[in-house]
């Protein structure tokens, strides 16, 4: 099958996903069980990541600003910089694509091949929009807070490693990150974030869903669906960041 | 009762099904049989809905399944059970939400009215107090019963099961033909079972449509199946020589 092909196959399925969902209970509660499932067990590794990279960003930068003229509260804002434009909103989905792409891929793909799908079908019920919308409305609903949050840990971690290593002072980083806040950055991170999430849920549970064979093609496909989607996070975060930011 | 008619399934130019005609009805376990790549789960995929036929009809009880609306579609759903080679068990939830799964999704009844029905589908299938087990702590012969009561929970007008005894050693596979034959009788439920199992035609094959090449090579009942010169039905149900010795027994017996 060819790439155009897949690229059909995948709106043809998203046209399935987003109907509407045939008990609304069972939806809001299968909504809540992918809320923890995909957002609060991602958690955890999110908030270590964000502190110990916010850090590092801190520590590089002191370490690169050699001249005595440039002040020190330039630390601050770029460490605040690097992580709203980019390490949160990017790095962190690309995480997330190994993390959750993964098991979406591999969990609706042992549906598939375990026959479980065609049990839902059989049933007469639309097994796309009931296994793949609660996942689509849970990272694109959950994920900016997860965003947000691994902003406020990285910047925290690199306020914390200037004062361990008195590279610099809290005070000049404090300073740095108020200075020339443009709230705007804010607002393209959170767009990048909802993009993200929306392509972490749906291309791995296209990977999933058409798999074909047995346990095997469930492992490539796990791959392929983190492969994928990180290319399409990195594209993504191009086109976006042409559209909003120049 | 399920009417075939002059059915055709294709998968681009590989042609499956070339033209079956059959009928099944109800209180009647119906067995089909054949060797492994004669259509036999195309055919009964495209029974269920999950193929659609490129030619001819199934109608069920006068009612052609393709021509249903939607929520014609839905109800038919709704009269159709499932049995699947792997039980096809939802893994992630206890043996009282599986068989309650389908109250859940297509009734109003309330969760006290759930729970009654789904402890009364279990204890039909004999697997009382193992309600809030996963499927992953049963047997292969309890998952069989947990499939075939989810199948049931409905009281569907027509059941299907694609080979029910796969994995089963001998003794669960005949609790599991048993089980099905008088949930068929006495539900009066349409059941067509897709099987390779002899014993399974010998012991509950009230009808037997032997495939062969997509085509119904041979139709009768697991009677009709000891006295049949049927070149092709003799050479693969009485391939062993175990079922040889049977059919001697049984011709030299009725001499």
């Amino acid at each position: 099958m060819n790439y155009i092909e897949h690229v059909g196959k995948y709106f043809l399925m998203l046209l399935q996903v987003f109907k509407k969902p045939q008990k609304g209970r069972f939806f809001y509660e299968s909504l809540l069980k992918e809320i923890e499932e995909l957002g609060l067990k991602s958690l955890g590794i999110i908030m270590f990541i964000s502190f110990f990279i916010g850090g590092v960003i801190a520590l590089q930068t002191a370490l690169n600003l050699e001249s005595p003229f440039i002040p020190k509260s330039l630390i601050g804002f770029a460490a605040k910089r690097s992580i709203i434009l980019e390490f949160a909103p990017t790095f962190c989905s690309i995480i997330l694509a190994g993390k959750v792409g993964s098991y979406i891929t591999s969990s609706i793909g042992t549906m598939r091949v375990t026959e479980q799908i065609d049990a839902l079908e059989v049933m007469g019920i639309n097994s796309l929009n009931h296994l793949v919308l609660p996942k689509v409305i849970a990272t694109v609903f959950f994920y900016p807070f997860l965003i947000a949050l691994s902003m406020v840990v990285g910047i925290f971690g690199g306020w914390i490693a200037g004062v361990l290593t008195g590279l610099f002072s809290g005070i000049d980083y404090i300073d740095g990150l108020q200075t020339d806040f443009n709230p705007f950055l804010i607002k393209y991170a959170m767009i990048k974030t909802l993009v993200f999430a929306f392509l972490i849920a749906t291309v791995p549970s296209y990977h999933g869903y058409y798999v074909k064979g047995g346990s095997i093609a469930v492992g490539k496909a796990s791959t392929q669906s983190v492969v994928w989607t990180t290319i399409l996070i990195v594209i993504a975060n191009y086109l976006l960041t042409q559209m909003l930011l120049t | 009762m399920i009417e075939v008619n002059n059915l055709h399934k294709g998968f681009g130019d590989v042609k499956v099904l070339n033209g079956i005609t059959t009928k099944f009805y109800p209180g009647k376990t119906s067995l089909i049989i054949g060797q492994s790549g004669s259509g036999k789960t195309v055919f009964l995929k495209s029974l269920i809905g999950l193929h659609a036929p490129e030619e001819g009809f199934i109608s069920f009880d006068g009612r052609i399944n393709t021509n249903f609306t939607t929520e014609e579609k839905r109800q038919w759903r709704q009269e159709i059970g499932m049995v699947f080679q792997g039980s096809a068990l939802f893994d992630s939830q206890t043996v009282e939400e599986n068989v309650m799964f389908p109250l859940k999704m297509f009734t109003k009844k309330t969760q006290a009215e759930r729970l009654e029905r789904v402890n009364f589908v279990l204890k039909r299938v004999n697997l009382e107090n193992s309600n809030k087990k996963l499927p992953a702590e049963l047997s292969g012969g309890m998952q069989k019963r947990v499939a075939i009561a989810r199948a049931i929970v409905m009281n569907p007008k027509y059941l299907f099961c694609d080979e029910p005894n796969s994995g089963l050693d001998p003794q669960t596979a005949i609790v599991i033909d048993n089980l099905i034959k008088e949930i068929t009788e006495e539900y009066n439920i349409t059941t067509v079972i897709n099987t390779h199992d002899m014993n399974s035609v010998m012991e509950i094959g009230e009808k037997i449509i032997f495939l062969k090449n997509g085509l119904k090579a041979w139709e009768g009942s697991n009677e009709d199946i000891f006295k049949t010169d049927n070149e092709a039905v003799v050479d693969f149900v009485y391939s062993s020589n175990l079922f040889k010795k049977v059919r001697e027994a049984y011709l030299n017996e009725t001499k």
